[in-house]
């Protein structure tokens, strides 16, 4: 799973790569699309990571409540994956043991987990490797209420403005609105999972992603930051209840190289 | 599109200051790899008085922590990574005669003072595209610091190896023109 989700860049974003090819006015812009779908082609056919930032290995586990796991930890079990995945992979080690002590743990682990208990009896495994570039430059805000959508657009646009050429755009831009401060970040984080394009569900949402996809690429930060109008290929919005006195709002960045793979047992 | 120039290292004044932003370069010959846990140890040695591990004149820095190569290939994916979080040492090595760097993503503009005092320029090379970029490179062998794996420094030998100048020695931000034209107005 480590391995595919990193040889293997999904269609929705190579659709997206091509659409963007279509309209993007900048010639150097062009040029650069063009390059990242000749990539997607080598890694793919070779076997090899699209990008040297393998990731964070990032997984979002769906368990049915039925389900009893035998034999040892799930925890343990995934670890164990990651272990063998990035090593026989030859996918890079991108992990330190300790924020400020900053030695690397030489196999990628431990992984970030997130485990939900659901109705059934399947258990779901999604991983989404998440490079620190894209990383790096997302960021949450507490809002008044009182500031409301407008609010909530102005962070949007001042956030990829601020992160400019440096989370390798064309990005995709996961936007997590309502609940906690955790719960926020986490809503954007989902969004990201959603195929490239793929408007919500919720109508309210998915206008909202249109809005501001348009509001991104007026930005005029273009394929890698050199000018152009393909900033973003997608905004995917999720939203949650909030505190009567709270709108929190959360921007998780990604990359072109949008990375997942499902599983389900 | 702006036609391309080629240029072969050792990487002296006289070439880099011939460059503009927006030209798209192809670079031949010996360039270093380096990333923040690398610049960090240089500059403590050149805080120390010590000699560098790399002769820094007329060079170029590449920064980038490659994947593992695979059996039979020279390296693995080998993409840019964000050069901000080399800024606070840039300008000490471009001291010591640092001719360019190749990253992505925005410089301080204390970076963007010292490349025009030092003649140095700033190239991007396409982040992300680290398995097209790998095939530009001929070999590969560490030369400092193997105990920092991804991040140690490395000898590059690339041919054709494509980058885009973003800062030249003049002080020109390809970044910033290129909001200026595409922004909205």
């Amino acid at each position: 799973m480590c391995q595919e989700a990193n040889y293997i860049l999904g269609q929705d974003v190579i659709d997206a790569f091509k659409n963007a090819y279509e309209t993007e006015q900048s010639v150097t812009g062009k040029d650069i699309l063009q390059q990242l779908i000749e990539n997607a082609q080598i890694a793919k056919n070779e076997s090899v990571p699209m990008c040297q930032d393998t990731g964070f290995s990032v997984f979002f586990i769906e368990m049915g409540q039925d389900v009893h796991i035998e034999g040892g930890s799930l925890e343990d079990a995934i670890n164990d994956g990651v272990r063998k995945g990035y090593q026989e992979g030859y996918l890079r080690k991108s992990i330190v043991g300790h924020p400020l002590e900053r030695q690397n743990t030489g196999d990628n682990t431990p992984a970030v987990i997130h485990i939900r208990v659901v109705p059934g009896d399947k258990l779901k495994i999604t991983i989404a490797p998440k490079g620190g570039g894209s990383e790096n430059m997302s960021a949450i805000k507490m809002l008044k209420p009182a500031q409301g959508v407008e609010g909530v657009k102005d962070f949007v646009v001042e956030t990829v403005k601020e992160a400019g050429p440096n989370p390798c755009p064309p990005i995709i831009v996961g936007v997590g609105i309502g609940g906690t401060f955790e719960k926020a970040a986490l809503l954007a984080k989902e969004a990201l999972l959603r195929p490239v394009g793929e408007p919500s569900s919720d109508s309210y949402a998915a206008d909202l992603e249109q809005e501001l996809l348009e509001l991104v690429n007026k930005l005029g930060i273009g394929p890698q930051g050199l000018g152009g109008k393909t900033t973003a290929l997608a905004v995917h919005v999720n939203t949650h209840p909030a505190h009567i006195a709270s709108l929190p709002v959360a921007v998780n960045i990604n990359c072109h190289a949008s990375r997942h793979k499902e599983i389900e047992f | 599109m702006t036609p391309v120039i080629t240029i072969k290292t050792p990487f002296t004044t006289e070439a880099a200051e011939k460059l503009r932003i927006g030209q798209r370069v192809l670079l031949n010959g010996k360039i270093y790899t380096g990333r923040d846990a690398a610049h960090k140890k240089l500059v403590e040695l050149l805080e120390n008085g010590e000699e560098l591990p790399i002769e820094l004149k007329d060079q170029i820095i590449y920064y980038v922590g490659p994947s593992p190569a695979k059996p039979d290939n020279v390296i693995g994916s080998a993409g840019p990574t964000t050069s901000g979080r080399m800024d606070i040492y840039a300008p000490k090595l471009m001291a010591q005669g640092l001719k360019g760097m190749i990253g992505k993503g925005k410089r301080t503009p204390e970076v963007i003072k010292a490349m025009k005092q030092t003649k140095a320029v700033y190239f991007a090379a396409v982040g992300g595209a680290a398995a097209l970029i790998s095939k530009r490179i001929k070999s590969c062998k560490i030369v400092a610091y193997p105990e920092l794996g991804p991040e140690a420094i490395r000898e590059l030998e690339v041919e054709d190896f494509p980058v885009i100048v973003v800062n030249d020695s003049l002080g020109g931000d390809l970044y910033e023109e290129g909001l200026k034209i595409y922004g909205a107005k």
